[in-house]
């Protein structure tokens, strides 16, 4: 068993503490936590779900542009952030798991942290309407 | 394996009657097996383990450094070998993203918080900068890795290749955690503590101490007790006594969250305590 780095258990513990959507990947895009408001978004628990392969979570979720087309995972905010260390941001609808879709911005941002080891990276979401 | 506490105190030096039994001195703690003596912080305890010659029927010196905490760095320039030309010591700590470990040393010894610097010292110096690794200084594997205490911290896994001495002197693994222990996987240092022969932990605070300072680093007994249950160790010295606490307040909060209770033998770390494992 892998213990966590301490910036990633510093991140979901955030996460934890806040009233905002956040969806935490580890360095392989796995899905590893995401919080209570963000369980709303994906529609179930993150007790129900547990972590998910990136094959998983980026299929599950209908993730469409405004055009209603299909987002490539590659153009993913969290994807983008993970390839190329950099921060990154969209809007788009999210179709959850109980079938309702949301209109969001996702900001998503690299977990870089001492010594400069490259530890994953964490997604906020906002819902379009909140703004 | 031979553990001696040379300072056992958080914080700040706290000399006096009120702590004469558990000590005053901040922390050092020396590991020791055949001709090899690890020194793991520097903190005021330290000048005793110098005072007494301690060191000499050992080879070079090694000075494990877990963070660059006053208290656990305060001892280095009362470290009298490194003015011994004939002295060879290694010194081993953290950088941060950006400064490296010698000019974070150089912060303090220099002036005008010190009076001599490094570039002062006569013995040979190795400074190695430590992040997440393992590293073989015979006869003893040191494991090290981040653990949640604010700026860069280190925690240690000192082992022999039997018998394991985990130290983490400043940390708060209950940080933000809605309830701790949470899982392993979720918890800092577990790697580090899991399964040791004697886990070192910072035990700072009561639990009524640590709802007003959440957030400094350090944890409460109760944190603890609950770590060195979740990691599964044989024995657990609570350590870093808070600077206010008197010999007669650590006796009564131990008895007060001890209560043996716990599957593993629990201690309060005291000054000048030699320990074989």
């Amino acid at each position: 068993m892998a213990v966590k780095e301490i910036e990633v258990i510093l991140s979901r513990q955030l996460a934890d503490c806040l009233s905002i959507p956040i969806f935490l990947v580890d360095t392989k895009g796995d899905l590893i936590f995401y919080n209570e408001p963000a369980e709303e978004i994906l529609g179930k628990r993150f007790e129900e779900t547990g972590p998910m392969p990136v094959e998983v979570w980026s299929t599950i979720f209908k993730i469409q542009d405004d055009n209603g087309e299909l987002i490539p995972r590659e153009e993913l905010p969290l994807y983008r952030s993970l390839a190329h260390q950099v921060p990154a941001q969209t809007t788009l609808w999210l179709e959850s798991l109980n079938g309702i879709k949301h209109h969001l911005y996702v900001t998503s941002l690299p977990l870089i942290g001492e010594a400069n080891r490259f530890l994953g990276a964490l997604a906020i979401f906002w819902k379009k309407e909140d703004v | 394996m031979k553990v001696v506490f040379w300072g056992t105190r958080g914080s700040i030096a706290t000399v006096g009657a009120q702590t004469q039994v558990y000590g005053g001195n901040t922390p050092c703690v020396s590991i020791e097996k055949d001709q090899t003596l690890l020194i793991l912080d520097a903190g005021s305890g330290i000048r005793r383990l110098a005072d007494q010659g301690y060191y000499k029927d050992f080879g070079d010196i090694h000075i494990l450094l877990t963070h660059l905490h006053m208290d656990h760095i305060q001892g280095l320039g009362f470290f009298n070998m490194f003015f011994d030309p004939q002295a060879e010591i290694h010194l081993w700590g953290p950088p941060s993203t950006s400064a490296t470990l010698k000019m974070r040393l150089h912060r303090y010894l220099s002036p005008p918080l010190f009076p001599v610097r490094i570039r002062d010292f006569n013995c040979t110096l190795h400074i190695h900068e430590v992040t997440q690794e393992t590293f073989y200084i015979e006869p003893f594997y040191v494991a090290t890795n981040f653990i949640l205490h604010p700026g860069p911290t280190l925690g240690f896994r000192v082992s022999d290749g039997d018998k394991v001495v985990a130290y983490l002197p400043d940390h708060e693994p209950a940080l933000g955690a809605r309830h701790f222990p949470q899982s392993p996987d979720w918890t800092s240092g577990f790697a580090l503590a899991q399964n040791a022969d004697m886990l070192i932990h910072d035990a700072q605070y009561s639990d009524e101490e640590y709802t007003e300072r959440q957030g400094w680093g350090h944890s409460s007994i109760n944190h603890a007790l609950a770590f060195a249950e979740l990691a599964r160790v044989k024995r657990l010295e609570l350590f870093h006594h808070d600077p206010s606490h008197s010999d007669e307040d650590l006796e009564r909060l131990y008895s007060q969250h001890v209560n043996g209770q716990w599957d593993f033998k629990v201690f309060l770390a005291k000054e000048d305590a030699t320990l074989e494992i």
